[in-house]
């Protein structure tokens, strides 16, 4: 008997392109895959980018240093105040200002629970990602919580303008330091019950556990950086390893993928790396509350921003990993250029490397797991 | 290792091929040696540059000269290292995607924006504008089109008011 | 057992039309039925799937719409018309059919999925008496006319020539006819010991013995293979792949809107109505009360077995199956396509022979 049962001259079989987005539940924004396809597994990705693209370093070079901190808000805007406390830090290292303490600590405050923020949403979105429905909603319902001190703090739920170069927008609100207490106490439970929910689900972790293996050296050489990078067991975090701001003042872990599930660096693992690195921030946050020293966070606010002639690349550890401002100075008090190392940017371009040769349910599950932002790779 | 042992270095492994820029911790390659440094930037065990951090691409202004600032980082030794590679307007520089992945997408960004040429870069084409974009937006002489596939491109309020 | 169909050829019979206008307007009269039923079923299902999904997510749910200003409860329980107002906006709806799709096949679709649970009904009994037409192989009818909507999946995905479609039609076709096996197995079981195809049989069985999930550990466990199965059958999660929204938009029905897809709608939560009702009649006692499990209640308690209670214990046991089967979908994520086969051809339709042969052993030794 013929070992071929398929007459190939008469039933033909070839591969399928199959569009994923830019209209789609699951790329997380705007974003564009084609996906060749055999039956349901991957052959191949072509990642299509740009569909959000707002020229943020065409803007930059028309707009004075204090005018682009709104717009480096809108690159990220499930963490904006990493993006304005990435660009303030690259400006400061340019202009080489000394911060009050108050400023610093309000700052780490903010970014660690903006942090928190941003973890939940990329947590609660890779459940749905997954086909869990409910804890998006919990996780979403916590991070309101986060949303509302900050509308406390500038008024602003999602795009804040309140880190500037050389300090803060607004000094803390009355009361600030008691509510975020409040809610890390009503916090740590959530994350317990998030891990009983989805974490430790049998079918979640048959789902993410050896999928999408990203091994550590690949991801260096694609440049892959923040949580992804650290599900693959590589402890490298810009807090501990290059502190900026006072990070070397906090005792605090950097959560790495261990394996647990299934190999080291699969997709339960750049998950669990995110869900845990919550309670590291919740601990920096305790920390930092608790030395809140006073002053005026206006003190080091410069006049006016001219800084001399150079070039800064100024690193910032953000929820989706390692933002880098290249900032270009001519003298002016307009950047010659201003260039945005964005980290899902980077993140997002190891994609089509480790989803080949999975289902399309996979590539779903390993994009999500990534964590990107359109509006960061776009800018 | 610092700034002056790193020059040091690459001065034994390729004199002559590299410069530093006056009062910068900044190195210059001239575009026909940087395969050959980029090479030894990735290869060498003292260096091991495995971290591409961020290619960019940069216009002086004079409409001549463009540059494209190569920031790396290395996770092994904890050093950094900036180099620039500046080319005349046309001339296109080696591509690195061979020794760091992550120069892809920021070859085809630098490119997209600034127009500059990439040899042996496996598909340079456009990655945020789309493929029929004219013009290479980030140039300090480009003009903004006045019309995009017949419609008029508003410049000014005054069109929405 | 008698059925509404005899029932109703009795009663009519003063009318003294001939056999052919007579057995028309019966019909007629239990299409129309069958049609409420399946429309109440759907509004009340979705009104309760939403507050239950609701509830376990720490949020309220539709609280708005009410009918003639009757919003229901304050708290919790508001928003009763929301699930109506829904029906009329998708019947209101403009009909979109895509310029490239196949326009008839993609029109006679959801006709055919609606025609597959419709027919369903008429065999299923929702007491002792209430059944539309009294078949004597009731369970066979019913295990073989849930298998035709899968005729209008890949009819829906491949008329709407949208590659998501396609894989939506694909996965529901593979799936929906792989889950029919270890379901057919687990029922077959019950034929065996009982002896019969007729669902007034099998209660019959169960009320001179016992209901049949305590038959024996066999029996038990053919309960959970059926339900878990039930599940998959009826696209639901965690085996919600065919429409896997996260993954293919909607699945087979993506190119689907207004009326056709309402009919999508109805259909499957007529379906999941059925699979719970079967469920109930063939392992939890149909229209017996519970009463008999334990014999520890006072004689008077007993008046709660009479048969025109029936239709509330059916409808109840439905219901909880159906509250398990929101619960499911609300709590696990998604099986990916090969662990869904894996499930069935690797765990299910093993085990389900295995207890088949085991439970004829059970048979020959007690």
């Amino acid at each position: 008997m013929e070992a071929n049962l398929v007459d190939k001259s008469v039933i033909e079989t070839g591969e399928m392109v199959l569009n994923m987005g830019p209209q789609h539940p699951s790329t997380h924004g705007v974003l564009r895959l084609k996906i060749h396809t055999d039956g349901e597994i991957v052959s191949q990705i072509e990642p299509v980018i740009g569909y959000l693209h707002r020229c943020f370093e065409k803007h930059c070079e028309k707009l004075s240093y204090e005018q682009i901190v709104p717009f480096t808000d809108r690159c990220d805007y499930l963490a904006s105040m990493h993006m304005d406390h990435a660009y303030s830090i690259a400006v400061e290292k340019l202009l080489d200002i000394e911060l009050p303490d108050r400023v610093e600590y309000i700052r780490v405050i903010i970014a660690e629970l903006q942090r928190i923020a941003s973890h939940l949403v990329a947590v609660g979105t890779f459940g749905l990602d997954v086909g869990a429905i409910t804890p998006f909603t919990w996780t979403i319902r916590d991070r309101e919580r986060v949303l509302d001190l900050f509308e406390t703090l500038c008024g602003a739920r999602l795009l804040y303008n309140y880190i500037w170069p050389g300090g803060v927008s607004h000094d803390l609100p009355p009361k600030f330091i008691e509510r975020t207490l409040d809610f890390l106490d009503y916090f740590d439970p959530q994350i317990d019950e998030l891990n009983n929910l989805l974490t430790t689900n049998k079918i979640f972790i048959e789902r993410t556990a050896d999928v999408g293996i990203l091994p550590p050296e690949v991801g260096i050489n694609f440049g892959v950086s923040g949580p992804s990078l650290r599900g693959s067991g590589v402890n490298f975090d810009l807090r501990k390893n290059e502190p900026y701001s006072i990070y070397s003042k906090f005792d605090f872990d950097v959560p790495v993928g261990k394996g647990e599930m299934g190999t080291i660096g699969d997709t339960w693992d750049r998950y669990y790396v995110r869900v845990l690195e919550m309670r590291e921030s919740a601990k920096i946050i305790r920390q930092a509350c608790a030395e809140l020293p006073g002053g005026d966070v206006h003190a080091a606010l410069p006049k006016k921003i001219r800084p001399n002639a150079g070039e800064v690349y100024g690193r910032y550890e953000s929820a989706r990993g390692d933002v880098g401002f290249y900032i270009m100075s001519n003298g002016k008090n307009i950047p010659m250029r201003v260039k945005m190392r964005s980290p899902a940017f980077c993140n997002l371009s190891v994609l089509s490397e480790i989803s080949e040769g999975w289902m399309i349910s996979d590539v779903i599950a390993i994009l999500g797991s990534l964590d990107i932002v359109l509006g960061e790779i776009d800018r | 290792m610092t700034f002056d042992e790193i020059v040091a270095l690459l001065d034994t492994k390729a004199s002559g091929k590299t410069s530093v820029i006056e009062g910068k911790t900044v190195i210059s390659v001239s575009p026909e040696n940087w395969s050959e440094i980029s090479a030894i930037l990735k290869n060498e065990s003292k260096l091991n540059f495995d971290y591409l951090m961020c290619i960019s691409a940069y216009d002086k202004g004079d409409n001549k000269v463009y540059g494209a600032a190569y920031n790396f980082y290395s996770t092994v030794n904890n050093h950094y290292l900036e180099v620039r590679v500046e080319i005349e307007d046309g001339i296109s520089i080696p591509s690195v995607v061979e020794l760091w992945k992550a120069a892809d997408w920021h070859e085809r960004e630098a490119y997209d924006m600034m127009g500059l040429k990439f040899e042996g870069h496996p598909d340079l084409k456009r990655i945020l504008l789309s493929d029929d974009w004219e013009g290479y937006p980030l140039r300090k002489n480009y003009k903004e089109p006045d019309y995009y596939h017949g419609l008029p491109v508003p410049k000014d309020k005054s069109y929405w008011d | 057992m008698t059925s509404i169909f005899d029932s109703l050829q009795e009663s009519l019979a003063f009318l003294n039309l001939d056999l052919f206008m007579l057995l028309s307007l019966i019909s007629l009269l239990g299409g129309t039925v069958i049609f409420l039923v399946m429309a109440v079923n759907a509004l009340v299902a979705v009104y309760f799937e939403r507050k239950v999904s609701a509830f376990m997510q720490d949020r309220l749910g539709p609280m708005e719409v009410g009918i003639l200003g009757f919003k229901g409860g304050k708290k919790f329980w508001g928003g009763i018309g929301q699930t109506l107002a829904d029906a009329i906006k998708l019947l209101t709806k403009e009909d979109i059919l895509p310029k490239s799709s196949d326009k008839f096949l993609m029109i006679l679709a959801p006709f055919i999925i609606f025609s597959g649970a419709f027919l369903t009904f008429i065999g299923l009994p929702f007491a002792q008496n209430i059944v539309i037409s009294d078949f004597n192989i009731g369970l066979f009818y019913i295990v073989a006319m849930s298998s035709v909507g899968v005729i209008g999946i890949i009819l829906a995905g491949w008329s709407s020539n949208n590659k998501w479609s396609l894989y939506g039609a694909m996965r529901a076709a593979a799936q929906i006819i792989s889950y029919e096996i270890p379901i057919g197995l687990s029922l077959l079981l019950v034929v065996i010991v009982s002896g019969s195809l007729h669902l007034g049989d099998i209660v019959q069985w169960q009320e001179t013995n016992r209901w049949f999930i305590f038959h024996s550990p066999f029996a038990f466990l053919a309960f959970f293979i059926y339900f878990i199965s039930t599940v998959a059958e009826t696209n639901r999660t965690p085996f919600d792949i065919p429409e896997a929204e996260s993954e293919l938009v909607a699945g087979w029905m993506t190119e689907y809107s207004g009326f056709r897809w309402a009919l999508f709608f109805l259909s499957e939560y007529a379906n999941m109505l059925i699979v719970c009702i079967v469920a109930s009649i063939v392992f939890l006692g149909g229209w017996l009360s519970p009463l008999h499990l334990i014999n520890i209640f006072p004689e008077s308690w007993y008046i709660l077995d009479g048969p025109a209670l029936g239709f509330f214990w059916v409808s109840l046991k439905a219901v909880i199956l159906i509250f398990v089967m929101m619960w499911f979908r609300w709590t696990f994520p998604r099986l990916r396509v090969d662990q869904l086969m894996y499930v069935c051809w690797k765990v299910f339709i093993p085990f389900a022979l295995a207890n088949l042969f085991f439970v004829s052993l059970w048979e020959l030794i007690f």
